[in-house]
């Protein structure tokens, strides 16, 4: 355990704990309402901000977290306001995003490729104690957001028609889950970087998936899963000097390899207490549409 | 006369440019259980998701309980059964997760404390899946999973029910339950508007019958007879692929 000793070391650890803990906790309402793909476009567009910090000699961090949430924001009213077209919206969104920020670091004087890379895919070494700061605190509002609120997220990205009729402000909980989202990319920016922070939003909960029924074991076992891997990868990377990103995002897919390996045991067990516990006397399960015929499709 | 407690006045409704509601006149009073008949893309649904605030309205007056229904705040009075599609979130979910989300209009800041839990409780026993409740609900056929909505509609004690074509696509015994639980709620004085293509089980229930065609309310008053018979040889329907106002309608009761 001697890589405690290294203060690099445990601001690392600090962070990608904090990333293992918030990046599964939005990203299941992402997959939840199938936008797994939401945070890889704030990534993308996360890398302006990137830049802009660069340029501004302002804190890459702050400037990433404020430009993120500007896009989120934006991919947001997109999807209300962009109907067919929103698509192509997006799209566009995303590469402004990832252009934007390549040209500013390099009109930055102090901005190279080299100093994006970093962002890109996470460094460990170069995690200061203000950006362990700024992880810390956007970290608490990201936790706070997913637990506290987690009743109404879960309504409006399970049913936003229902969630409305129950009187859920949706529009202003949508907003709050993008806003949430593009705050966690940045959270784990520094540690993952910004190209595979989508792969720790969403892997982890699809791995969860292969063997949780309910909702709240799903998030349970995925933050579970993303504390691990990014602790493991963090540890892993220090040893072996290999990128944490990367590390880290394999250590995720061999975790769902494992779950999904799990799963298929694990759900025929579950299939035969079932059977045991209903007896054969269930005829509520086996008869469903078939029946109808071509005019029952006529009211009049 | 009793206070209406869903109330549309000329409500028009265009989606993507096309007129799907063409003034239409809608009155639930309070205890009355009114189905909403039509053949498909007639409007059923454009017209019960206007009066929850899901479509846009270009002209008219809705009105729910005496308010205007942009006005309207009091929604543990209405419990909602959108027309089941396969939507279901990404994210596996159990049944009691799902039926507790129809309680949070009743809950302060989302948190649900005990009578909230026993009220979850209640509903699933009341559609007869309270054995379910710690299952997911990807692993319920489709007439289970109906039951599902239906508690999560019902969780909230709601004045009145509406349901958006709650038998389709369910098998005979969840159909029972279904009419039997309605009938329970209905006895208990909840006003229910559903969406129906055929009258089937629930027929002795339904108080008035309207009658939409092509985003047109072409009839209003006693349930057609024909509708929950037109399996039977002889009977007369529109097709729904038929081009609009060829035909007339045929079913005696509406000539
Ligand atoms: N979101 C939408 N955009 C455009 N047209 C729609 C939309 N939803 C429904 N429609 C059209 O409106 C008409 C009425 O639809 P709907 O109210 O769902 O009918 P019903 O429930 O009676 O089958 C249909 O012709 C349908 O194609
Ligand atoms: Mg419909």
């Amino acid at each position: 355990m001697d890589f405690l000793d290294y203060a690099f070391m445990q601001r690392a650890l600090l962070a990608a704990v904090l990333v293992g803990i918030t990046a599964p906790a939005v990203g299941i309402y992402l997959v939840q309402r199938r936008q797994a793909l939401m945070g890889d476009g704030i990534g993308h567009v996360a890398m302006t901000g990137v830049g802009l910090g660069f340029l501004l000699t302002w804190s890459p961090v702050w400037m990433a977290t404020l430009v993120s949430v500007l896009g989120a924001v934006l991919m947001e009213l997109i999807r209300w306001y962009g109907k067919t077209r929103g698509d192509i919206a997006l799209a566009m969104l995303f590469y402004g995003g990832m252009a934007g920020g390549v040209m500013f670091i390099n009109l930055a004087p102090t901005g190279s490729n080299a100093n994006l890379t970093s962002y890109l895919f996470g460094s460990l070494s170069t995690v200061s104690q203000s950006d362990v700061t700024a992880i810390c605190v956007l970290a608490a509002f990201v936790v706070l957001v997913t637990l506290g609120l987690r009743r109404q997220l879960f309504a409006v990205s399970q049913d936003e028609e229902f969630a409305r009729v129950t009187g859920l402000p949706v529009r202003v909980l949508n907003l709050l889950t993008a806003v949430t989202a593009a705050v966690t990319v940045t959270v784990a920016m520094r540690v993952v970087g910004l190209l595979l922070v989508s792969a720790l939003m969403v892997v982890p909960v699809a791995a969860a998936q292969q063997i949780a029924r309910s909702f709240a074991a799903t998030f349970v076992i995925a933050v579970a899963i993303g504390v691990s891997v990014t602790i493991g990868g963090t540890v892993t990377s220090y040893y072996q000097d290999v990128p944490p990103g990367a590390t880290i995002v394999l250590l995720t897919l061999g975790a769902f390899i494992a779950l999904t390996a799990l799963a298929a045991p694990l759900a025929r067990r579950r299939a035969r207490a079932r059977a045991a516990a209903d007896g054969a006397t269930d005829p509520g399960d086996c008869t469903i549409p078939g029946s109808r015929r071509a005019a029952d499709e006529v009211g009049v | 006369m009793t206070e209406p407690v869903v109330s549309l006045r000329g409500v028009r409704a265009d989606l993507g440019s096309r007129p799907v509601l063409r003034g239409i006149d809608l009155t639930v009073h309070r205890g009355e259980v009114v189905a909403l008949l039509g053949a498909n893309g007639s409007g059923k649904s454009t017209a019960v998701r206007s009066v929850i605030g899901q479509v846009q309205t270009g002209a008219g007056a809705i009105e729910l309980f005496g308010t205007d229904r942009r006005r309207f705040r009091d929604w543990h009075r209405v419990g909602y059964v959108p027309q089941r599609t396969t939507a279901a979130g990404g994210v596996p979910a159990t049944v009691t997760e799902v039926v507790s989300s129809g309680r949070l209009s009743r809950a302060r800041f989302g948190v649900l404390r005990k009578a909230d839990h026993a009220a979850v409780r209640r509903a699933l026993d009341l559609v007869g899946m309270a054995d379910r409740a710690k299952d997911s609900v990807d692993a319920l056929s489709g007439g289970q999973h109906q039951r599902v909505l239906i508690a999560r509609a019902l969780a909230c004690e709601p004045e009145l029910l509406i349901m958006d074509e709650p038998m389709a696509g369910v098998d005979l015994a969840s159909q029972e339950v279904l009419a039997h639980t309605l009938t329970e709620q209905v006895s208990q004085g909840t006003t229910v508007l559903l969406v129906l293509h055929e009258l089937g089980p629930l027929e002795p229930l339904i108080d008035r019958a309207v009658v939409l065609r092509d985003g047109c309310v072409v009839h209003d008053g006693p349930p057609p007879k024909a509708v929950g018979q037109h399996a039977l040889p002889g009977h007369d329907h529109v097709h729904p692929h038929a081009p609009a106002g060829a035909e007339p309608i045929r079913t005696g009761l509406l000539s």
